[in-house]
């Protein structure tokens, strides 16, 4: 079973999103993504200051089974990524939430955020995925 | 739901991964598949590998029949126990398995094919039996489990948990088998590390797996045993050649017994002509310096020369990096280009294996 905090919000895609103090988002995927692709070994981040739309793919996750596109769940400007996945991808299999981030963006539009998945509809969205 | 081999309600309670391979439901990882990787690399990784099917093969013309079915030439295998992997072929000189023979007594060879073929093999092999003359002699062994215990350390924590078994097998070399009451142990694998296969009743695997997992011997399952091979730089059947290729275009030159002469062997006569036309194509291991992970069907670029193909890739744990088996233009040297990701990546070319007896065996 994996873990679906409830003070995130998610894409159908398997990304997950965490609205800050400070108004930035915070980016990674969720811990349904890290069981199904198994070991990550790679981790390729957006650099600072770029500027990505909302459904724009701008990360790629690769494990040793398969490479996956990350999709950034609202438009905005990239302000940081995880500089530790370089050398520690494997953070994103044993802290998906935490550690194992990957980005953080200003987004031009909170709203996008507020239309993301709540926790529950994306554990229903995982159900149906799963039978 | 796919066919299950004894052990798979073990691998459930250990709470394996399961997927489907070749119509098995079977272990892709206990946990991190890397973990498992390099526990058989350091230490001892355990395999169920019941998927694959034993064939006896018995009678006084066992040997005879061997030695017509496959391209390697049985008559290698004088000592008892001893064991010769070879390529079983179509007439067209194409590979339709890749297996292991072993000689048992002068009546009796037990030949062990893979999962997903072994249906169509038992067929192929029944038909050349028919179309040679050859009384009843193939027998599926189904009844049996296939345990591979596989790391440096394998041996002795086999021998810690039947200790009965080691007198049989303790001077066992690389390559041969003994059998030991019900037990059929090998001293083969599919890791490039030391180890047994160990092949029993299927009723009596359960509790050797768990007695072997009590003595520290690591669950591992299908994603390491397929990055533990490709390191080692052997074949997976379906992957790095099928019945469209020939031993000659996938690295298995070296299985093909062309002396003597006049062993009239299936798809013999296909590989003279191929050899004698030259062969187009051949197999070259492939290590790729950029972060980005080689995969089967990827395509390969040789500048100047012409376009080849990924055959097998992974990320490859004990080098970090990722290698791969490709199938490439016979003029290759020693550079291509891979396209991944709509992006055209360097790798060099490599004579496999990659890692040897947990050492890393090429030059990076």
């Amino acid at each position: 079973m994996s873990s679906v905090p409830a003070d995130l919000r998610f894409m159908k895609s398997h990304e997950w999103a965490r609205l800050e103090d400070d108004g930035t988002i915070t980016i990674g995927i969720s811990d349904h993504a890290q069981q199904a692709l198994g070991d990550l070994v790679f981790a390729e981040v957006p650099e600072q200051g770029r500027r990505v739309a909302a459904g724009e793919a701008c990360a790629v996750v690769e494990s040793v089974k398969a490479a996956s596109d990350v999709y950034s769940p609202v438009g905005g400007e990239i302000v940081a990524s995880n500089a530790d996945l370089g050398g520690q991808p494997e953070l994103i299999n044993q802290d998906p939430y935490g550690a194992g981030w990957l980005m953080r963006i200003r987004p031009d539009d909170k709203s996008q955020f507020a239309a993301l998945l709540d926790a529950a509809a994306y554990e229903a969205a995982l159900a149906a995925e799963t039978h | 739901m796919g066919k299950r081999t004894p052990l798979y309600d073990t691998h459930v309670a250990s709470g394996a991964k399961i997927v489907d391979f070749g119509g098995w439901d079977m272990p892709l990882a206990y946990g991190s598949q890397i973990e498992e990787h390099h526990a058989v690399r350091r230490d001892a990784g355990m395999f169920d590998v019941s998927h694959m099917c034993p064939v006896d093969v018995t009678g006084a013309d066992a040997r005879a029949f061997l030695r017509r079915l496959v391209a390697n030439n049985v008559d290698k295998l004088t000592q008892p126990g001893k064991a010769l992997y070879a390529c079983m072929l179509n007439h067209a000189g194409g590979v339709i398995d890749d297996l292991i023979i072993y000689f048992l007594r002068e009546d009796r060879f037990r030949v062990v094919v893979n999962a997903s073929t072994a249906e169509k093999d038992l067929a192929w092999m029944e038909k050349v039996r028919l179309d040679s003359g050859f009384g009843e002699m193939i027998m599926p062994r189904r009844d049996l489990a296939m345990i591979a215990v596989q790391g440096p350390n394998a041996r002795s924590k086999f021998w810690q948990v039947r200790p009965a078994a080691r007198a049989a097998t303790e001077d066992l070399g690389a390559f041969f088998a003994a059998e030991v009451g019900e037990l059929f142990v090998g001293r083969t694998g599919y890791t490039g590390e030391d180890g047994f296969e160990v092949m029993l009743p299927a009723a009596d695997a359960p509790k050797l797996w768990a007695e072997l997992k009590a003595a520290g011997v690591v669950e591992a399952g299908l994603g390491a045993r397929d990055t533990l091979r490709l390191e080692a730089g052997m074949n997976l059947y379906g992957n790095d050649m099928d019945e469209t290729v020939s031993p000659l275009e996938s690295g298995l030159a070296w299985t093909i017994a062309w002396e003597p002469q006049d062993r009239d062997f299936i798809g013999r006569a296909a590989l003279v002509e191929q050899k004698a036309r030259g062969v187009p194509r051949k197999q070259v291991g492939l290590v790729l310096s950029d972060r980005a992970v080689l995969r089967s069907h990827q395509k390969v670029i040789v500048p100047a020369v012409g376009e080849g193909e990924v055959t097998s890739g992974t990320f490859s744990p004990t080098l970090e990096r990722s290698i791969g088996l490709a199938r490439v233009p016979s003029q290759t040297t020693d550079r291509c280009e891979v396209e991944i990701r709509g992006r055209l990546l360097a790798a060099t070319v490599v004579r496999p294996p990659f890692v040897r007896h947990g050492r890393i065996a090429i030059a990076l």
